[in-house]
């Protein structure tokens, strides 16, 4: 967090520029992000954050980003903070501005993003009266916030921001709203100016270091195993613990799979990663938790997409599970040795005592699971027609990667698309892989794409969307050129909501109500009136050089209307309620189902 | 199984509304629901009456402790502890019923509090289990009106829960 090297080093620290100055609350708002480092501040301007609109206009340590709708500044601050690791901020004005953030605040919240959002509010003096664009923004966030504050006086201002960050970044990460009325903010009115630099608070001292006992059970039964799996999570991108983890994984050859959010935190191209487990993850990944004798469950929260029906998850497992909050622990599936901590701790002191305690390392004790692996990954569960005259979403996701080189951001819309570029792009590395997980928010892909690119601006971004999805933020598309921002839209064009398409296909007797996407707009030319290059491919021949053609415009946004077989389903899928054991392979695999 | 859980917040406006919203958002039972400051004025004290199996139980401990407003927590129903509840009860109090009532709060160590030529207020402390035998023990029909204030606990012996 905002801490400068000379803090960490111990040294005195810089006191910030302005400390002692008198500031007015709209003043003290803007000089507090600025000393937290902030670069990027998302927003949409309103009556009651006029005052801090006019602080902005009057400084240039803080670049806003003027989004075109306020759920893409929550977007756009969470796909800044998940690609940075940084924390995401946004300001919105009261009322509509506040409700409008909402989705995003969910969406950050579900899947434990860094985030501030400042929204304002009607003045102390008629909060409670139905005063114009009041709605009580505490309240109705208050569900999917991780805390939240109204400031009612400008004394507490600063000290409550520094309190928003402090929460939003430890621990478990997540959004913090601080909403302050517009009195508050009144520039006539000026205290002096000191950013506190430390926050202690009474109640919430977040775990570091997980309990050397829990670890000592863990390293043993990780020592005895004879068919481990490491599950990996989103918390191991967040606690920035991919190294550990890495070093961990080859030291025990053990196999890893990893959830939707995990994804790159373990290379995904290794080949001791078995590929995602869960709903929609490799027939390899589910088996292996199927009979897996010892689990090690590092920071993920066994989701409901992923633990399938709990009476059937890993039936034969001693389950070891690390995580920094303890309701995530024992919440859905009860374990045996839970480890309070951040992972990267955890890790460390798991690798240290591995060392001191393993066997000779040329010894290869898992030798006879990585044989069944062999075989369940010989189903090749992920296979697809290759030959088809239309192009496959998943030969679309394939050329991607090929055309980057593995060297994207990728962000996503939510759906069938969503799924195949989890499947067939393999990341090497974290906070690559950008997408809505918990809150499955359609509409988050494009604006997330713009926080990626703000933050770096020379890099290869992309959004990978579906017809249905890109349409619930379109209008960003105004943002990205304001802003020159050159995000590369992948729009696997089915012209159904493919997702909606597949469970109805599946469990609704193709009764295909209300998933068809009819009187779509004509996407090149959409593009082209926002000011960007529309392109359209409809050949799987064509891809290929289209995309390369596509990613050469480095200075401009690119939407490529790509259409797709508008039939093709994601396999593997397991149905809700079904046990991992229990997958549905892809029609032309199924004669050789072995499940 | 009923759990009687002691809670430390910190005395903010909205607090009590968290813990509210918390329980009605992840469906957990509460049975009763009491906060007043404490002789700390930054500090509220809550007492919470909640049933629900081990799990479960576990699970609304640690909600409760991720709140960022909890400074601190204990069930008490995991060691001895003392449970009080007051209640105020208004009943109708004419001719012989007077006399029956007048016997019933003595037997009950209750005590009227206020008087009218028809009616009573009687005030009675102790634990939930014994306020319903005294609802029970008025005759029929008698009763107007009864206020509860949801139990309150402190664990026995000399540790307190403070910070
Ligand atoms: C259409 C669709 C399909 C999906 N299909 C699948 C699927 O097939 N497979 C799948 O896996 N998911 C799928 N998901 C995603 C799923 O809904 C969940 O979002 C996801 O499984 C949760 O991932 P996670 O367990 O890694 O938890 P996250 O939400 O990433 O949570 C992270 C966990 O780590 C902990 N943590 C955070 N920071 C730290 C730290 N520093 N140290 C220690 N612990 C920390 C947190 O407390 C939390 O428990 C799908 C989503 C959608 C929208
Ligand atoms: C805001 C929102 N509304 C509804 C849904 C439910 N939903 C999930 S996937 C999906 C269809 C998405 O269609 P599209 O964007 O075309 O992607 P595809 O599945 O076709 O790849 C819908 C409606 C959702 N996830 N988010
Ligand atoms: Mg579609």
């Amino acid at each position: 967090m905002a801490l400068s090297e000379a803090q960490l080093d111990g040294a005195e620290p810089e006191r910030p520029e302005r400390s002692g100055v008198e500031l007015s609350g709209a003043e003290i708002v803007i000089q507090a992000l600025a000393d937290e480092g902030v670069e990027f501040v998302f927003g949409y301007p309103g009556g009651a954050v006029l005052h801090i609109y006019d602080a902005l206009f009057r400084q240039e340590s803080v670049k806003h980003i003027l989004v075109r709708h306020e759920q893409g500044a929550s977007h756009a601050a969470d796909g800044y903070a998940r690609a940075t690791g940084k924390c995401g901020v946004c300001l919105v004005t009261s009322g509509p501005g506040a409700t409008n953030a909402v989705t995003g605040i969910a969406t950050a919240y579900m899947d434990s993003i860094p985030m501030v959002i400042l929204t304002g509010q009607v003045p102390t003096p008629v909060i409670g009266s139905d005063a114009f664009q009041e709605v009580d923004t505490v309240g109705i966030t208050r569900p999917c916030v991780k805390h939240n504050f109204l400031v009612k006086d400008v004394r507490d201002l600063a000290v409550t921001i520094r309190k928003a960050f402090y929460i939003a970044m430890s621990g478990r990460p997540g959004p913090v709203v601080v909403d302050i009325p517009k009195d508050v903010t009144d520039p006539n009115i000026k205290i002096p100016y000191d950013y506190p630099r430390d926050v202690k608070m009474r109640s919430y001292n977040p775990v570091l270091k997980g309990h050397p006992g829990q670890i000592r059970k863990a390293v043993d039964l990780i020592l005895q195993a004879k068919r481990p799996v490491f599950y990996t999570g989103g918390g191991v991108v967040l606690g920035e613990a991919s190294a550990q983890l890495t070093d961990f994984v080859r030291m025990t050859g053990f196999p890893v799979t990893s959830t939707l959010m995990g994804l790159g935190a373990y290379p995904m191209t290794d080949p001791q990663f078995i590929g995602m487990l869960g709903m929609h993850g490799t027939y390899e990944a589910n088996m292996a938790m199927h009979e897996t004798d010892v689990l090690i469950a590092i920071g993920a929260r066994f989701d409901d997409r992923v633990t399938g029906k709990i009476e059937h998850f890993c039936p034969h497992a001693k389950i070891i599970h690390v995580d920094v909050d303890p309701s995530s622990i024992s919440k859905n599936v009860k374990v045996h040795v839970p480890i309070v901590g951040q992972v990267a701790n955890v890790l460390s002191d798991m690798i240290k005592l591995y060392r001191e305690l393993a066997p000779r390392p040329d010894e290869h004790p898992v030798a006879d699971w990585w044989s069944k692996i062999a075989e369940w990954r010989a189903v090749d569960c992920m296979r697809y027609d290759r030959n088809s005259t239309a192009i496959k979403p998943q030969f679309a996701v394939e050329t991607l990667y090929k055309v980057t080189g593995g060297d994207l951001y990728l962000t996503s819309d939510v759906g069938q698309h969503q799924m195949f570029a989890a499947q067939f792009y393999p990341f090497d590395k974290p906070r690559r892989w950008i997408n809505s997980g918990g809150l499955g928010t359609m509409g988050f892909g494009l604006p997330a794409a713009m926080g990626v690119q703000l933050a770096f601006p020379d890099a290869q971004v992309a959004c990978i969307s579906g017809e249905a999805s890109i349409l619930m933020c379109i209008q960003e598309l105004a943002t990205c050129l304001q802003y020159g921002l050159p995000v590369k839209v992948i729009l696997l064009n089915n012209g159904y909501m493919g997702m909606v398409r597949q469970w109805q296909e599946f469990f609704y007797e193709s009764r295909y109500s209300n998933s068809y996407v009819d009187a779509l707009p004509d996407f090149v030319k959409l593009a082209e009136s926002f000011g960007h290059v529309g392109m359209r491919v409809d050949q799987p021949a064509d891809l290929e050089a289209a995309m390369t053609e596509a990613f050469a415009m480095k200075n401009r946004l690119v939407f490529m209307d790509v259409i797709v077989d508008p039939t093709e389903n994601v396999y593997p899928m397991i149905a809700a309620g079904k046990g991992h054991h229990e997958m549905h392979l892809a029609p032309s695999l199924s004669d050789r189902e072995l499940a | 199984m009923r759990h009687i859980i002691a809670v430390l917040l910190e005395n903010e406006a909205g607090a009590l509304s968290r813990v509210a919203g918390l329980f009605s958002a992840r469906g957990y039972n509460i049975e009763s629901l009491t906060v007043a400051p404490t002789d700390d004025p930054t500090l509220s004290r809550m007492t919470l009456v909640t049933t629900g199996n081990d799990d479960v139980v576990e699970q609304i401990k640690k909600q409760l402790n991720k709140l960022i407003d909890t400074v601190k927590l204990l069930d008490l129903s995991e060691g001895p502890h003392i449970e009080r509840e007051m209640m105020m009860i208004k009943v109708r109090a004419e001719r012989h019923d007077r006399e029956e009532l007048k016997r019933l709060t003595e037997i009950f160590r209750a005590k009227i509090i206020d008087v009218t030529d028809t009616s009573y207020v009687i005030e009675l402390t102790g634990a939930s289990k014994k306020l319903d035998a005294f609802i029970d023990a008025v005759p029929e029909g008698l009763i107007v009106e009864v206020v509860r204030s949801g139990p309150t606990g402190i664990s026995r012996g000399d540790k307190g829960l403070t910070i």
